[in-house]
Parts: structure tokens; C-alpha cells; sequence
């Protein structure tokens, strides 16, 4: 039978996903946020979710969503600061205890996501050595240069957006769409897709930019080129 | 000559940069410096985003969702600029491969370490972003803030008060009276803006500072604050 990893709709593609998965949302900057997953995870409604996504207040970014709803105990991200004075939903429910938060530099947060899905369970950095954000973990030098111990995140199921997918399941990004999209990809059991253009001839081999083994399935959800 | 504004400021910075250099500008006034670096420079701009290579921002009709800096403003694409992803563009940060970083700064210790990425505003989330992985980085951390605080305390102090981003790690400080070296002995003033004697500056400088024999005075054209 020939591949097809192309699905109709994203609750299709996100039927099976259980409470207390661990969730990966790329996107940065206003580009490669997954919103049309993100609507359907909301509604799909599982409980007790880690979200591993670089911000838990992006304006543009629907993640937020999962959070107000209730359904999210734990963040790990680089930035989780509302705009302005006034508290995001998040702030309050971090303020009130009732949702925790790993905050780490974006470098951090990024390798420790390409760990995971390279095979490599924990790397040495300078970056957060002496900070606050370094604090509790093990410290070796090398080279005379204090480093910490950072650990590979893995995790249940990667959200991305792409430009095109095809129906083998490689994705080609937009501009600085890509961001995250490729190492959350490789770091997550399940990953899925949404782009705007799902095509059932394949994307040139030099073109792809996610390769086929590490999605599963393609959501064709349109919008602006 | 009164003190500089955040244009001047951000000018004065701009001279400095070597032709054909790498550079990352921080979110806020050192996003300015890109308004007083001239094509014929061949300075690349580098964005965490993964763009390097980021033009001037982009017209309402030259508008992408896609092609956005790590500042999500609308931007445009030099010759010869490269979009990769969150980890490629972060290996480049942390594998030494930018020449300068301009950030802003709350404060900065005659050791050079830096606190730029927590205020303390109590319930406010955490938000670090990349500015860890620049200052640890980046080959050149520069500095463009204010001298002294608006309640008129000092911004260069013997040790930071407020959390770290980085330790040891400033090479160079711009301020709106000021461009001061940091140097094993300590912080040595490079420029002064006429009208402000050794002994003022010395005052507005929370730790021990020595003027250079060859100090300038501080230039900048008349530019719209």
C-alpha cells in the first residue's frame, strides 16, 4: 500500500493523544505556530499536559489556550512573561501555584530538545552557569571554564507548522517558519504536521527540510503563502 | 553638549562595528544600531530566529507572516542572507561565530558581569530568551544603556544586584554620557561628553573607574530623539 500520511482534518490526527502527554508546540517570533492543531488539542481536551514550547504568552501563538482551559500542569520554555502589567492567565496560575515552570535560556532549551532526539541523554554548556536559571545542576570545567549539565528533553508529540507537506511526510518551511519544527520533530514519539499545501507528489529531495521518518501525519490547513 | 538620546546612542554603537562583521542586536534600543549601518558595510545581521542576513523591516506591500526577526517585526532579507533553524541558529551563537552582540543591560560590574533579563517585578514571569547564549557566546558583549538609573543610581557598579545573565562576560559599555572599556583593572573610560568632568563621571559611576589618557570626547550627530 502506498504511503500517506496525509489526514483530512487535525483531530484526526490527534485523536489518540493521552493525559499527562508531553506536548511540543515550535513557533517563534509570530512564525511556525501550529494554531489549527493547537485548537484541536484544545478541544480534544486532555488533562495534565507538559507543554514544551520557547513562549508561554506569545500573542500569536494559541498555546495560551491549553493553558486557560485548565489543561497543562507544567511549562517548559525560555520566555513566559505577559505584555504589559497586567498578569497573563499563565502568571496567575504560576503566581497561585497551580502550574509549574522550567524557564532556561533558548540555546538550553533548544539543545537540550536536539538531545533528545539525537540519541544524546545529557550535554555540558557555560550558558546559565552562574545564573539563577543554573542553579541545582551539576557543574564540571573543561577547558577552565565552568559548565552545567544539561538533559535531553524528550517527548509524546510534536505540533508544527510547515509550508508543504507531502503524502510521505516531509515538510518544506516558509522564511524562519521552521524554528523549532525540525528538533521538536526528531524529540517526539508522534509528530504532526500542519501546513498549508499537503501534496501527494513528493517534495524535491534537496527542498525538505523535515525528512519523512520523523512525521506522521500531514494536515493540509491552507492559509497565506 | 547634553547626553545623548537612544538614536545617538545607537549611532555612536554603530561606529564601532567592523566592516564585514557578524552581529546580534538585542530587542529594544540595540535594534536601533541597524538604522545607522550602511549596505556598503556588509555587515550581517543575525536574528536567533536563524536569519542571518536581516534587512531593513519590511513595507506594508513587501509584508511576509513568515520572514520576521526574533523580535517578530516584518522584516527583509539581505544579499546573501541564510535561514536556519532554532538549533543551527543557536550552535552560531554558542560556537563563538558572532563577532559583537549589542544588548541592553540594568547593570553591569567591573568584572563585566552582566544582568539584563530579570527586573524582579514580583508575578511577572520569567522571560530569558537568548540573551544567556549571547552573552556567553558572542566574541564581543556590548553594552547600550543608560549611565544611571531614572532615579539617578548607578548602572556600572562593583557587583550586580539584580539576577545574572551572565558572569564576566561585557567587553565594552555605551551609555548617553560615556563609551567605557572593561579591562582587568577595572572600567576605563574611553569617551566623556564635553561638559562632564572626570569627577562627575566618577560620581554617576558606582565603582572604582579610571579615565584613559587618551580620552575623546563623545560625538554624535544631531539626531531626532
Amino acid at each position: 500500500m502506498a504511503i500517506d500520511k496525509r489526514v483530512a482534518t487535525a483531530a484526526e490526527a490527534l485523536a489518540g493523544v493521552k493525559d499527562g502527554a508531553v506536548v511540543m508546540v515550535s513557533g517563534f517570533a509570530g512564525a511556525g505556530f501550529p494554531n489549527v492543531l493547537l485548537e484541536a488539542l484544545r478541544d480534544a481536551g486532555p488533562k495534565g499536559l507538559t507543554l514544551v514550547a520557547n513562549s508561554a504568552t506569545h500573542p500569536y501563538s494559541l498555546t495560551h489556550t491549553l493553558i486557560e482551559a485548565g489543561m497543562v500542569t507544567k511549562v517548559i520554555a525560555s520566555a513566559a512573561r505577559g505584555r504589559g502589567r497586567e498578569l497573563s492567565p499563565f502568571e496567575e496560575l504560576w503566581r497561585d501555584g497551580k502550574i509549574e515552570l522550567e524557564c532556561l535560556p533558548q540555546g538550553n532549551f533548544s539543545e537540550r530538545i536536539r538531545a533528545g532526539g539525537a540519541g544524546i541523554p545529557a550535554f555540558y554548556t557555560p550558558v546559565a552557569y552562574g545564573t539563577e536559571l543554573g542553579k541545582g545542576r551539576e557543574v564540571r570545567e573543561f577547558k577552565g571554564r565552568p559548565c552545567i549539565l544539561e538533559e535531553a528533553i524528550t517527548g509524546d508529540l510534536a505540533l508544527i507548522r510547515g509550508d508543504v507537506g507531502d503524502r510521505f511526510g516531509n515538510v518544506r518551511f516558509r522564511y524562519a517558519q521552521m524554528n523549532f519544527g525540525l528538533a521538536m520533530a526528531t524529540a517526539c514519539t508522534t509528530t504532526v504536521a500542519e501546513v498549508r499545501e499537503a501534496t501527494a507528489t513528493a517534495i524535491p529531495p534537496e527542498d525538505v527540510q523535515v525528512p519523512s521518518v520523523y512525521v506522521n501525519y500531514v494536515v493540509p490547513v491552507g492559509g497565506e503563502a | 553638549m547634553s547626553a545623548l538620546n537612544r538614536n545617538q546612542m545607537a549611532w555612536r554603537a554603530a561606529q564601532d562595528l567592523a566592516d564585514g562583521s557578524v552581529v546580534n542586536l538585542g530587542l529594544g534600543m540595540p535594534v536601533l544600531v541597524s538604522n545607522y549601518i550602511t549596505a556598503d558595510r556588509d555587515i550581517f545581521l543575525q536574528s536567533e530566529n536563524g536569519i542571518l542576513g536581516v534587512g531593513p523591516e519590511a513595507d506594508e506591500a513587501h509584508q511576509d507572516r513568515n520572514l520576521v526577526d526574533a523580535g517578530s517585526r516584518r522584516v527583509t532579507l539581505q544579499e546573501g542572507a541564510s535561514i536556519v533553524d532554532s538549533v543551527a541558529s543557536f550552535a552560531m551563537i554558542r560556537g563563538g561565530h558572532i563577532d559583537v552582540t549589542i544588548l541592553g543591560a540594568f547593570e553591569v560590574a567591573t568584572n563585566g558581569d552582566l544582568a539584563n533579563w530579570d527586573a524582579n517585578v514580583p508575578a511577572k514571569g520569567p522571560l530569558v530568551g537568548g540573551a544567556m547564549d549571547l552573552a556567553v557566546g558572542a566574541n564581543g558583549v556590548w553594552i547600550l544603556m543608560q549611565h544611571n538609573t531614572r532615579d539617578g543610581a548607578p548602572r556600572l557598579l562593583e557587583a550586580c544586584n539584580l539576577p545574572l545573565t551572565a558572569p564576566a562576560c561585557v567587553t565594552r559599555i555605551y551609555t548617553d554620557i560615556a563609551v567605557v572599556d572593561l579591562t582587568p583593572d577595572g572600567f576605563l573610560v574611553r569617551e566623556i561628553l564635553a561638559g562632564i568632568s572626570s569627577e562627575e563621571l566618577k560620581s554617576r559611576t558606582g565603582a572604582p573607574t579610571t579615565i584613559a589618557e587618551d580620552c575623546k570626547p563623545l560625538k554624535a550627530p544631531e539626531i531626532a530623539a
